[in-house]
């Protein structure tokens, strides 16, 4: 299983790596969607590790709140309210 | 009968982890913001929805299971919707495309005159 481990942290040190480096706003919003997807899938993959249930539920919840969050930014770079 | 489903879960973790290496490269090597969002978003969403389904596998018919199920569909609405509104609203703030880029179907639509 250790095998999964590895390539999973790269990918998440790599979305770290452009939201630090990102030139423009766009970019770091970007980086934060594609890394709240990464999660989920290491959430799931440690409640496969650790045979506990919750990661499960963490991973659901984690998908929706990523999803909200993602779409306040999108409105954000937008430049307008939240009400338009 | 338990082994092949055991095979078959580590099969798709495997992919989906290649998936998911793969757009994170994407989000790194590629130039511009839309090239980006186009390369990783489709790469982590079908990676994640493999490792979604093989727990799923693994486990079959327990609420584990069927939680992974409900996170795949939601993952699949959602992700498209996302990286649609991260695009629109990139472009509303006027990030520039790339100087390679060919065609520019919004501005098109937008000054149809030109």
């Amino acid at each position: 299983m250790m095998g999964f481990y590895i390539p999973l942290l790269l990918a998440c040190f790599l979305c770290l790596w452009r939201i630090g480096r990102g030139p423009t706003p766009a970019d770091r919003a970007v980086a934060i969607d594609i890394l709240g997807i990464i999660v989920v899938s290491f959430c799931a993959f440690l409640s496969l590790l650790t045979g506990r249930d919750f990661y499960m539920n963490v991973a659901l919840s984690w998908s929706l709140l990523s999803f909200i969050g993602t779409l306040a930014l999108s409105k954000h770079l937008e430049g307008k309210g939240f009400d338009e | 009968m338990t082994g092949i489903c055991t095979v078959i879960s580590y099969s798709l973790m495997a992919i989906g982890v290649l998936f998911n290496l793969s757009g994170a490269i994407g989000l790194i090597r590629l130039p511009d913001v839309y090239n980006r969002l186009q390369a990783s978003t489709k790469c982590v969403t079908l990676g994640t929805s493999l490792i979604l389904f093989s727990v799923f596998v693994r486990v079959g018919l327990t609420p584990l299971g069927v939680k992974a199920l409900l996170t795949i569909i939601f993952i699949l609405l959602t992700s498209p919707t996302a990286a649609h509104a991260l695009s629109r609203g990139a472009y509303k703030s006027g990030v520039k495309l790339w100087e390679g880029s060919v065609c520019d179907r919004y501005k098109e639509e937008k000054e149809p005159e030109k």
